[in-house]
């Protein structure tokens, strides 16, 4: 008997299949590898026709990002001596001086504190929430979960104009408290889903065996339910610090000096005549590197993740 | 309805046992769980949605606060749905829906029906194409403008390359031609990798022992794709259209970078309409009753689009 089966494709079908899905992510691929690469490239190397593929890689991008430069003359450059750091040198070559540090590092750590406010927030509402959801009668409990999904229908545009108002009446336009909890209202749908179906997974078995060792309802939630939930809360937890951390709409509408986010500050790096691309790719390249490497890490519960949690695989 | 398990342990347990079992009843415990989430929502999504619906029967505007604010009625409803602009705005929307779902569609599907022919390496290669998708749309929409340059742009060099036009001779952003084709592109090439995951995953819901069947049966491989494959995804790939779809409906981030609604208003879809007239113009009462027509399109179509997903999955 040959292993031969009806639903197995032939080597010559995964052959032929094979070659166009690799086909496709190099292409799709290519613009991604393409801001990387630029990052590296001198500002003539990333403007040059045609567009360059090798090159020698330059850290210029990078210092640009980072720092704030004047122009200043030969003489001037003279008398200030020999320059004290690599980056000094870099920018010398071009006749500027550093002039101080960039806005990038303030951006980026609002950034990183925004996203994981919101993370915890969103977390401990939502897993208290999904756990209540999955195991308790909650009156109108249908009507309750799709309100909190219907919350994700509306465009940020749609509602930014009176959270603009309440924000500036409550004073909290522009800090990091009010993106936190802006941040956290927009992602609890998405928590609260996910979490639930998580949670629905566990055995309510476990919970019972807890209860009647003498265990009290928040014993066996803290002890048993938050420990066998742990994957999912973290899967979880990083789309939702994914999707704070990409959000746009909100972050240019309302915040512009001290609470503002990465997102709206890249695309405004602008370098001596026009916009300075070594450097926006660099800005880039750090903004999006670790959502990549956190894409991979969460492959097994992407899908989950996108739909809130209506496809399981 | 799941029968609450703490009241089945009660029920087996001697009476002291139970009571001290229950301590906080479940009720209350429910309540201190679900109310911080309902109380943050409603305060930061449905109040300022009440207020939007308040706001958009006045002529009152955020930059003149003095003013005395007048209730006109349903005046800016009035004027919206009889606004000129407004009605080529809802067409450059409905131009770059449908063609996104369209193209994202057929692309997902026949990258998912390749992936799952199971060749070495898939799940790499799979990963690989899912990245875009998780990347934030400002940025990435930012970088696409360099892309789309002409002559240094790679994607003019690529197209220049492939088809031996001069790549300086087009400007995807800059031409009211090429523009909305532009957004289409980047859309597609950030969201294809969604629709695929999707239907992956409705592809390998189909159990094998169904298409042994047919082959027992002698049924062609064109005929098991229309009556098996097709059937059994449809209601993953509809449920992929309907995410796209609200979505889309939405889209700011990505196309306010790539394009800024230009060239004129070409590729001013709603969203960015919406914000010109309430952040730019400042017309906060008009404004408003355009943010609640949205709202309640994306509403009732997303409600009506529901219910035929039902209906599809119960067959």
């Amino acid at each position: 008997m040959s292993s031969y089966s009806v639903t197995e494709p032939s080597a010559r079908q995964k052959w032929f299949a094979g070659t166009l899905v690799v086909l496709y992510a190099v292409i799709t691929i290519l613009p991604l590898l393409w801001i990387i690469g630029t990052s590296f490239k001198s500002p003539s190397d990333a403007i040059a026709y045609p567009p360059k593929t090798f090159f020698q890689p330059t850290l210029e991008g990078y210092v640009n990002l980072f720092t704030t430069r004047t122009r200043v003359t030969e003489e001037q450059l003279k008398q200030m001596g020999e320059p004290t750091t690599w980056y000094d040198r870099l920018v010398r070559k071009d006749g500027l001086i550093i002039a101080g540090p960039s806005r990038f590092t303030e951006r980026f750590y609002n950034s990183v504190i925004i996203g994981f406010g919101s993370t915890v927030l969103c977390i401990v509402l939502g897993t208290a929430a999904a756990y209540a959801f999955s195991r308790f009668k909650v009156p109108l409990k249908d009507d309750l979960l799709f309100f909190i999904l219907s919350t994700r229908m509306m465009p940020p545009i749609a509602v930014a104009i009176p959270i603009f108002l309440m924000f500036r009446s409550l004073g909290l336009n522009d800090t990091h408290a009010g993106m936190i909890l802006l941040y956290t209202a927009v992602n609890l749908s998405l928590s609260v889903w996910l979490l639930k179906g998580f949670i629905d997974e566990i055995p309510i078995e476990y919970e019972e065996a807890a209860l009647i060792d003498g265990y009290t309802r928040f014993q066996a939630f803290y002890k048993v339910v938050l420990p066998q939930a742990a994957t999912g809360i973290a899967s979880t937890a990083i789309f939702c610090l994914i999707f704070a951390w990409n959000e746009y709409a909100f972050a240019v509408l309302l915040t512009s000096g001290t609470a503002q986010t990465a997102p709206p500050f890249i695309p405004t790096i602008i370098g001596v005549g026009g916009q300075d691309w070594p450097a926006v790719a660099a800005g880039a390249t750090l903004f999006l590197v670790p959502v990549m490497v956190f894409t991979i890490l969460l492959r097994k519960h992407l899908l989950r993740g996108i739909t809130f949690g209506a496809v399981r695989k | 309805m799941l029968h609450s398990s703490i009241d089945r342990v009660a029920h087996a347990t001697p009476p002291a046992v139970a009571q001290r079992i229950r301590g906080l009843s479940d009720r209350a415990i429910a309540w201190i769980f679900v109310a911080p989430s309902i109380v943050l929502l409603l305060a930061i999504n449905i109040f300022p949605l009440i207020w939007t619906i308040r706001l958009s029967f006045t002529n009152f505007r955020v930059n003149r606060p003095n003013e005395p604010v007048q209730f006109v009625g349903l005046r800016n409803y009035l004027n919206i749905l009889t606004d000129e602009d407004i009605w080529l705005t809802m067409q450059a929307t409905a131009h770059f829906l449908i063609w996104t779902i369209v193209l994202q569609v057929l692309i997902g599907f026949s990258l998912a029906y390749l992936i799952n022919k199971k060749f070495r390496g898939n799940d790499l290669w799979t990963t690989l194409i899912v990245l875009p998708m998780m990347l934030s749309p400002a940025v990435v929409g930012n970088f696409w403008t360099f892309l789309y340059q002409p002559q240094i742009g790679l994607f003019n060099y690529a197209v220049g390359f492939l088809t031996g036009a001069d790549p300086s001779s087009f400007s995807m952003i800059g031409d009211t031609s090429l523009a909305p084709w532009a957004i289409i592109i980047v859309d597609t090439w950030m969201w294809t990798p969604f629709v695929m995951l999707i239907c992956l995953a409705g592809l390998r819901s189909i159990p094998n022992s169904i298409y042994e069947a047919a082959e027992c049966d002698r049924a062609s491989n064109w005929r098991q794709f229309w009556t098996i494959t097709i059937p059994m995804v449809l209601p993953f790939l509809m449920l992929a259209i309907l995410f796209r779809g609200i979505e889309n409906f939405k889209m700011f981030d990505l196309v306010v970078q790539l394009t800024g609604g230009g060239p004129g208003s070409i590729t001013e879809l709603t969203s960015i309409n919406l914000k010109r007239e309430a952040f730019e113009k400042w017309r906060t009462g008009y404004a408003s009753a355009y943010a609640v027509i949205l709202f309640v399109t994306v509403f009732g179509l997303a409600s009506i689009y529901v219910k035929a997903l039902n209906k599809v999955k119960q067959r």
